[in-house]
């Protein structure tokens, strides 16, 4: 199949950026989406121009890396995707596809479709942790944990940070990233003596990182692709209260 | 072919002595320790930010030691151990099916083929029960059963239910278990974090090394971090095949650049092609997948009995069907170890029965499973499997099998360690893939999870302790900082000279081509020969034609990439030299020449029972054998049937 893309290409921070015309020929129906931009990319650079940046590394839908805006939907308009398990199969041949960076304030384009997400590590820094030094844990069945409790945290431990969220958002907010790592530590037993202070400083610190507010227009978890539901997001604002009392 | 000399043979001068249980407590009560006072004052570079370098350097952070943390993805929390699905070994015997540290040590031997340390697999086996302890404390999410314990299931070459699970994401879990330690640490301000940093050179200085020459990838500013101790956890180099199930960046240029300035690699042929991964599709294929072993605790692997048979799954009848790990290997069955699996998948589609395109793939059938169990019990075990499968191929695996094929997942060799995990440059350390140490010539799957985190959060902190404890090691000699960033220099600047005709991607394949043609499942004389004519000829046209777009001083993935490709074309050499001379089979690496008469790897234990460490000489490579001496574990040839 051919296909046209128009993408963002921006040389660095203080660019202003515009989106340039590509043509993608013979791409094969079983390419994942970052391999037809290899493809595209290994024919500029023999032409000598600069390829198209994206950040990439597992391209198996778990290292949260790669990311970008496909015809003005996170990740693309398959739901519960990364970009690097996009298949072109679900393109039509001859189609126009755009191809935008995760756009947010807190998210400052690096370049072409890099972006720096350093503030979601610095909100896991604020309290997404337990803190237990190693060497000092108790045996592992010490505490039974109920299954559901387990199941629920793992559901919403799935994260993988990928920055789809805000991006989806129209307030740019990372609540439900951060409500996540605070629903997946008040589920269980080891989470709860910091459970307050984890809230309490994990959404001062989304707040201190220019990310908005949340909503509830469920635009993140739409393109989430781990599927965090959404009332992970209840239970911070629980958690928040409670600990802003 | 590249000519080498054997040098003197070589020990483990750090390896204790007494009954093996006694072993590594009485290695920790010997380490030095460091006064909490002085911890601050000492500087520590850990390099790579996955199971061994994240939970290396949050520990160290703990300690309160001044650490760097380094890692050349957006965040350390993106490092590969992130896509390790099935499960994680401790000898927690949660079961009473009878499991102990002593079996997971006599599993862990024997699996590794007989060429793996005694002492490091027991210590291995010895700590696996506290890291589930950590693990749990942290958070990490396991399953469990409704009574609230942890649930485990098999593994392949084991007879005991000792994996510890989080659906199919374990090692996702337990990486962001030690990452949100990293992070902690941060916070702390013992450790300082560098995303998006490559290390591009080892500082060596007055024989120790005191520090790494890092390329900063967003504005590609040369940068020289120096330190009383560097620790490399830079994972393997499977992508020297460039398909592999490896992430894209994984790359062997930090533990390539410390073998060029003294660490001697160890066993680099034992690769490990993991028996379970998604068959290539095409010529534009830019990684594996793999679909995790622990499917095959469920799943039955089978080919038509005819070659050449085109029917569709559905319908081939039973008695039509070669269940042929049942069939070969009674006892084990679908749950022998990978090497064994992989070989017998490559010999059925050489015998023209394979399935799916290029006849390179075998069935992975879950019908009886779900009959069995029902789907929903097989949907909450796999679900995320079957779902990554289905978004690969386009094919439902809950109606038809999958197709399955050998792909390079893992690589056993790696820099040379000794007990303390110190390489053979004093002050440089080297934990998880990145070493050598604890798998032999085959790792068991659920294996790696459990070796990364033992060096980072239990191992190294000790023995690297000691080290310290022994300096100070003096100021660092400026001049040797110089020169090592003068050669990072020379190398961007004549990649970006060279401004040639092909891209860094176009000879990384066909080294990857190359290597999985002649140094992959099956190598021979002949082929690891033509391997290295090919090689040296391939990289001497890198130098010539490659082209390298941009400026140095950006954002520059071709640079990045060709950097990488270019330290893959040395360490390909090596491994087949290594493969050449190791004339047995043993684990991972298969010499048609060494096999026993049902097609089963014949080790040669007079001659191979030892580790090959390679020096790299001007004059070309040294080989130094360290022996293996077995006292506990019987040296036996490996049967699953």
């Amino acid at each position: 199949m051919d296909l046209t893309l128009k993408v963002w290409r921006q040389s660095g921070p203080d660019d202003a950026g515009r989106m340039v015309t590509y043509l993608a020929k013979d791409v094969s129906p079983d390419m994942s989406f970052l391999e037809m931009l290899d493809v595209v990319n290994e024919k500029l650079i023999l032409e000598g121009d600069d390829p198209i940046a994206f950040d990439h590394d597992c391209r198996e839908g778990i290292c949260g890396m790669c990311g970008m805006v496909i015809n003005g939907v996170a990740h693309g308009e398959q739901r519960a995707t990364t970009t690097c398990q996009l298949h072109m199969r679900h393109f039509e041949d001859g189609a126009e596809i755009t191809i935008e960076p995760w756009r947010a304030a807190p998210f400052p384009v690096i370049k072409d479709l890099v972006v720096d997400r350093s503030a979601f590590d610095r909100i896991i820094q604020a309290g997404g942790f337990v803190s237990v030094p190693a060497g000092s844990a108790p045996d592992a069945h010490a505490v039974p944990v109920r299954k559901e409790d387990a199941d629920d945290a793992f559901d919403a431990a799935t994260c993988i940070g990928c920055g789809a969220c805000v991006a989806a958002c129209p307030n740019g907010s990372a609540s439900l990233f951060t409500a996540a790592k605070i629903t997946h530590l008040s589920l269980l037993p080891q989470g709860q003596p910091e459970r307050l202070i984890r809230a309490k400083a994990m959404v001062d610190q989304m707040d201190a990182e220019g990310f908005g507010g949340c909503t509830n227009t469920g635009e993140c978890t739409a393109v989430c692709p781990k599927g965090i539901p959404l009332d992970t997001i209840a239970q911070m604002n629980t958690d928040y209260l409670k600990a802003s009392r | 072919m590249i000519e080498y000399t054997e040098g003197e043979a070589l020990r483990d001068a750090k390896a204790p002595e007494g009954p093996i249980e006694e072993r590594w407590a009485k290695r920790k009560f010997s380490a030095k320790l460091v006064n909490p006072a002085n911890k601050r004052k000492l500087n520590v570079i850990v390099v790579g930010t996955g199971l061994a370098g994240g939970s290396a350097a949050a520990t160290l952070g703990e300690l309160g030691y001044n650490v760097k943390s380094f890692c050349y993805q957006d965040s350390p929390r993106r490092a590969h151990s992130i896509a390790a699905q099935g499960g994680i070994n401790a000898a927690k015997n949660y079961r009473g099916d009878g499991d102990s540290i002593y079996r997971l040590f006599y599993d862990t031997v024997k699996g590794g083929d007989f060429r793996a340390r005694e002492s490091n697999v027991y210590r291995l086996a010895e700590v696996s029960v506290n890291i589930i302890d950590q693990a749990v404390a942290q958070g990490v999410p396991f399953a469990r059963e409704y009574g609230g314990l942890l649930d485990t299931r098999s593994f392949g070459g084991a007879q005991v239910s000792r994996t510890f699970y989080a659906r199919g994401q374990t090692g996702q879990q337990l990486l962001l278990g030690a990452y949100q330690a990293l992070e902690r640490q941060v916070k702390a301000g013992t450790v300082e974090m560098f995303t998006r940093h490559e290390m591009l050179e080892l500082i060596v200085s007055d024989g120790r090394a005191r520090g790494i020459i890092v390329r900063d990838m967003v504005t590609g500013e040369i940068e020289r971090h120096t330190a009383d101790a560097v620790v490399l956890a830079t994972g393997g180099y499977g992508n020297v095949f460039f398909l592999s199930t490896n992430a894209k960046g994984c790359n062997t240029t930090a533990i390539w650049r410390a073998h060029e300035r003294g660490a001697y690699f160890a066993n680099p042929c034992y690769t490990q092609i993991h028996p379970t991964c998604i068959p290539v599709s095409g010529e534009y294929q830019s990684k594996l997948t793999l679909m995790s072993e622990s499917l095959r605790n469920d799943g039955r692997v089978w080919v038509p009995v005819a070659a050449g048979d085109q029917r569709a799954p559905g319908d081939i009848p039973d008695e039509e069907r070669d269940y042929y790990l049942e069939r070969i290997y009674p006892a084990f069955g679908n749950l022998v170890p990978r090497d064994i699996a992989s070989r017998a998948a490559k010999n059925v589609c050489d015998e023209g029965r394979g399935v799916g395109p290029g006849g390179l793939g075998v069935y992975l059938d879950f019908r009886d499973a779900i009959g069995r169990l029902g789907r929903d019990a097989v949907e909450k075990k796999y679900g995320n499997l079957f779902e990554m499968y289905e978004r690969i191929t386009g094919e439902d695996p809950y109606t038809q099998p999958m197709r399955i094929y050998p792909a390079v997942h893992y690589t056993m060799g790696g820099l040379w360690v000794d007990y303390d995990l110190q390489s053979t440059v004093p002050g440089l350390f080297v934990i998880g893939e990145a070493n050598f140490s604890d798998h032999g010539a085959n790792r068991l799957g659920a294996s790696a999870l459990m070796q990364g985190l033992a060096d980072g959060y239990f191992v190294l902190p000790t023995t690297l302790g000691d080290y310290l404890a022994n300096g100070p090691y003096g100021e660092v000699d400026e001049e040797a900082v110089a020169e090592a960033e003068i050669k990072v220099r020379t190398k961007i600047d004549r990649l970006m000279a060279v401004n040639g005709t092909r891209t860094p991607d176009s000879f990384h394949r066909e080294l990857g081509k190359i290597m999985w043609d002649f140094c992959g499942m099956e190598r021979t004389e002949e082929s690891l020969r033509k391997a290295l004519e090919l090689i040296p000829a391939l990289r001497e046209e890198f130098w010539r034609n490659v082209k390298v777009s941009g400026t140095p001083e950006e954002l520059n993935q071709v640079l990045e990439k060709a950097g990488r490709v270019a330290d893959f074309f040395d360490l390909a050499e090596l491994m087949c030299l290594d493969a050449l001379v190791r004339t047995e089979s043993c684990g991972g690496h298969f010499r048609a020449e060494s096999q026993d008469a049902d097609g089963e790897a014949l080790r040669d234990d007079e001659h191979f029972a030892h580790v090959s460490a390679w020096e790299r000489t001007p004059d070309g490579p040294v080989l130094h054998k360290e022996a293996l001496e077995y006292d506990y574990v019987k040296m036996s040839q490996r049967s699953y049937k």
